[in-house]
């Protein structure tokens, strides 16, 4: 299984290593319901196509941001030609702005206050909160991994935006009948599908992002961390967290310090509700028993009324 | 500000207008002045559902990715359906357990929750963002969310509505064999009904399990569903009791007093039980400490706790208090105010990052929201005037439901 040991390198990732690896010559399968609950087991998730982020390497030039917009064909409104990195206005997550780079000031362990610049976008959960919640299918896990969005069962109720434990799904507010739901999709459907890395990590000029199964980007990072003289924290940001994501920060500083959620539990989201909804079948059966026997008991003899 | 004064002078008006019937005085004034103001609340809804659908939910309402369910959500419906839980509480005490004393207003109590959901549902289709396929949660099925379940719940349920509201307009037009057939699936009818409201009640509280990290501790619960469906029950019995005052003071007819402090009763123990179980979760969770944490939500729940729960609870369980008309209906008031403030909280204060508030709502989201309850309150006195839903209106036909008005058409 060394499917991404050349695609570790930035821009010479392989086609075929990729296509017959992840794929297996099953075909892609992406978006069916059916694939909602895609196999669960640890192995397929340490296989899933991932990016390390390392936010030591960052120089917030946000090529990332305009490639993303390029290959995903979304309105590329942001005017970087005026000013530099640092200088540039924040830049928030919007249905048509899928990732945003912005500096981070916060201070790191040995409490100096530092900057550094914080690549935001969906992180990819193995267990998605948002595929869960979604009332009809629009946001499935594809077989490749990454979350995709459909917009023709989306309903817009807005649920994924809610329930999303990084705060990713956003909202076309501005749309009267037709609005949809824009996030991340790890570019699965014109470039992962096809063999290529996300177009962020294909335009990231430092090495900052790094592409590669999941199990090896873990490997890579908790290299980084233990051959570093402890320059960076002992915390990869998505190694746990919502029961892991797809997606893997490398800081050093304490991540909460970079506007990172800290309160978001190891455990996965899903389980929540499906502990509730998974019970109803039997308690709707018991109460019909119970106001079935009720009703049937103290309505006797009334019949002949 | 011309908005707000507007909304702020229509809810002054139609107290005055709820303080003067309940007083029985009719000032001259009065009508053409309700009149004049629901009007005009239509208008503004009007107003801004052409905009909703023409520049999007942004345009009209405070709503944002930060805050994407607002007050149409919040409040409209959670509390709405919540309000509206009377139609299968007494359904199943007149049917499943056979205490015929309340089938005298088993029919408005029934109409009243049919009506609410009907304008739930249109709620529902105002505030999705795609309204046109608003049916795709009946084909697209997707099991492990809950806001499918609650979709389809609050469909059928709305179906068993319409069935046990139908003997009232079958009557009416006089078909017999209809009649007859409603007639004989009326317990199946009713017990799924529970079935389906006990489901939907607690799974609008069940939304909110998959966010821990974000609604505030004091009410995030895994016994949120139990909470939700408790004070559902609670406050729907006193819908019941609030509307039958009113209906009795504006149609004259006489209110079954007995009935009502029965139905006080009932509610206050409901609300003694939920205190109970909310003061064992809130000590188990270790979560008391969040009322001082943050004073906003703090006060918020203290209020919804003493004002809403507490209160009546205690008023409601003195049998001398509930014999006071006016008495119970203020309680009764109370313990609604306490449904709609702890889903405001829920879906609103609780969810405000760092005592900084996500959404403000606007002023044409509160519009639209007063269109619906007049609306509703107009719907209601429209069909109680044209149909035989209220035992008095009608004296040689007495008190009954599908029942005997089938035994007396044969």
């Amino acid at each position: 299984m060394n499917k991404f040991k050349h695609s570790t390198e930035v821009g010479t990732f392989n086609r075929r290593h990729f296509l017959q690896g992840v794929l297996g010559g099953s075909g892609l399968a992406v978006i069916s319901p059916a694939s909602l609950q895609a196999s669960s087991d640890i192995q397929s998730y340490a296989e899933v196509p991932s990016v390390l982020v390392d936010l030591t390497r960052c120089i917030g030039c946000r090529a990332c941001m305009r490639a993303c917009k390029d290959a995903n064909d979304l309105p590329n409104d942001t005017d970087l030609s005026e000013g530099f990195p640092g200088s540039w206005q924040h830049e928030e997550l919007r249905f048509d702005q899928w990732t945003v780079v912005n500096p981070e000031t916060g201070c790191d362990g040995e409490g100096r206050e530092i900057t550094r610049n914080v690549k935001k976008q969906c992180m990819q959960c193995l267990e998605p909160t948002c595929v869960s919640v979604c009332p009809v299918g629009a946001l499935t896990k594809s077989e490749l991994g990454p979350i995709l969005y459909n917009a023709d069962r989306c309903i817009g109720c807005r649920y994924c935006v809610m329930a999303c434990p990084f705060d990713i799904p956003k909202f076309e507010w501005s749309s009267g009948m037709s609005p949809v739901i824009g996030k991340c999709q790890m570019c699965t459907r014109k470039r992962l599908s096809q063999g290529l890395m996300p177009a962020c990590v294909e335009a990231c000029p430092t090495g900052a992002l790094k592409f590669g199964l999941r199990k090896d980007m873990l490997f890579e990072a908790q290299t980084r961390i233990k051959t570093s003289n402890d320059r960076y924290v002992d915390h990869i940001y998505g190694e746990k967290e919502a029961g892991g994501t797809a997606w893997l920060y490398l800081s050093d500083a304490p991540f909460e310090n970079l506007g990172f959620k800290s309160d978001v539990d190891v455990a996965p989201m899903p389980v929540l509700t499906w502990d509730v909804l998974s019970k109803i079948p039997v308690v709707a059966a018991a109460m019909a028993g119970l106001f079935g026997t009720v009703a049937w008991s103290l309505n006797r003899g009334e019949d002949d009324e | 500000m011309i908005g707000w004064t507007f909304i702020i002078v229509c809810v002054a008006i139609l107290v005055w207008a709820a303080i003067n019937v309940s007083y029985d005085k009719r000032p001259r004034l009065l009508r053409p002045l309700v009149v004049l103001t629901v009007l005009l609340i239509w208008a503004a809804a009007l107003w801004t559902l052409i905009r909703r659908f023409t520049e999007g939910l942004g345009a009209v309402t405070g709503m944002n990715d930060a805050a994407p369910w607002g007050l149409w959500i919040g409040t409209d419906v959670f509390a709405g359906v919540a309000l509206a839980a009377g139609g299968f509480v007494i359904a199943a005490t007149v049917h499943i357990f056979k205490i015929e004393r309340f089938k005298p207003i088993l029919r408005p109590t029934v109409l009243t929750a049919f009506l609410g959901y009907v304008l739930v549902a249109i709620a529902l289709f105002i505030d999705i963002g795609r309204p046109l396929s608003w049916w795709h949660p009946l084909v697209m099925w997707q099991h492990h969310s809950i806001m499918f379940e609650v979709t389809w719940c609050v469909i059928l349920y709305s179906t068993v509505l319409a069935i046990e509201v139908s003997p009232v307009v079958l009557e009416r037009l006089g078909l017999t064999k209809l009649l007859r057939l409603v007639k004989i699936t009326t317990i199946p009818v009713v017990i799924a009904g529970v079935i389906l409201s006990t489901m939907h009640q607690s799974s609008l509280g069940s939304l909110y399990l998959i966010v821990p990290g974000k609604l505030y501790p004091l009410w995030y619960s895994p016994l949120l569903p139990a909470f939700f469906l408790i004070s559902a029950v609670a406050a729907g019995m006193c819908v019941v009791i609030v509307e039958s005052f009113f209906s009795a003071k504006l149609l004259k007819h006489g209110l079954e007093d007995s009935l009502m402090a029965d139905l006080g009763r009932a509610a206050s123990i409901i609300l003694f039980l939920y205190l109970i179980i909310k003061f064992a979760d809130v000590t188990a969770r270790d979560a008391w400490g969040f009322v001082l944490e943050r004073r906003f939500q703090g006060g918020l729940f203290l209020l919804e706790m003493v004002g809403g729960v507490a209160i009546p609870a205690i008023l409601l369980s003195f049998r001398k208090f509930r014999n006071l008309q006016r008495g119970l209906v203020a309680a009764s008031m109370l313990v609604m105010a306490g449904v709609v403030l702890n889903r405001m909280n829920v879906s609103w204060f609780g969810m405000a990052v760092h005592d900084q508030l996500n959404y403000i709502p606007t002023w044409m989201e509160i519009a639209l929201s007063l269109g619906f309850v007049a609306a509703g309150t107009f719907l209601f006195f429209l069909a109680v005037h044209f149909l035989p839903v209220l035992p008095s209106t009608k004296v040689e036909s007495p008190l009954e439901t599908t029942n005997e008005s089938g035994a007396v058409n044969r």
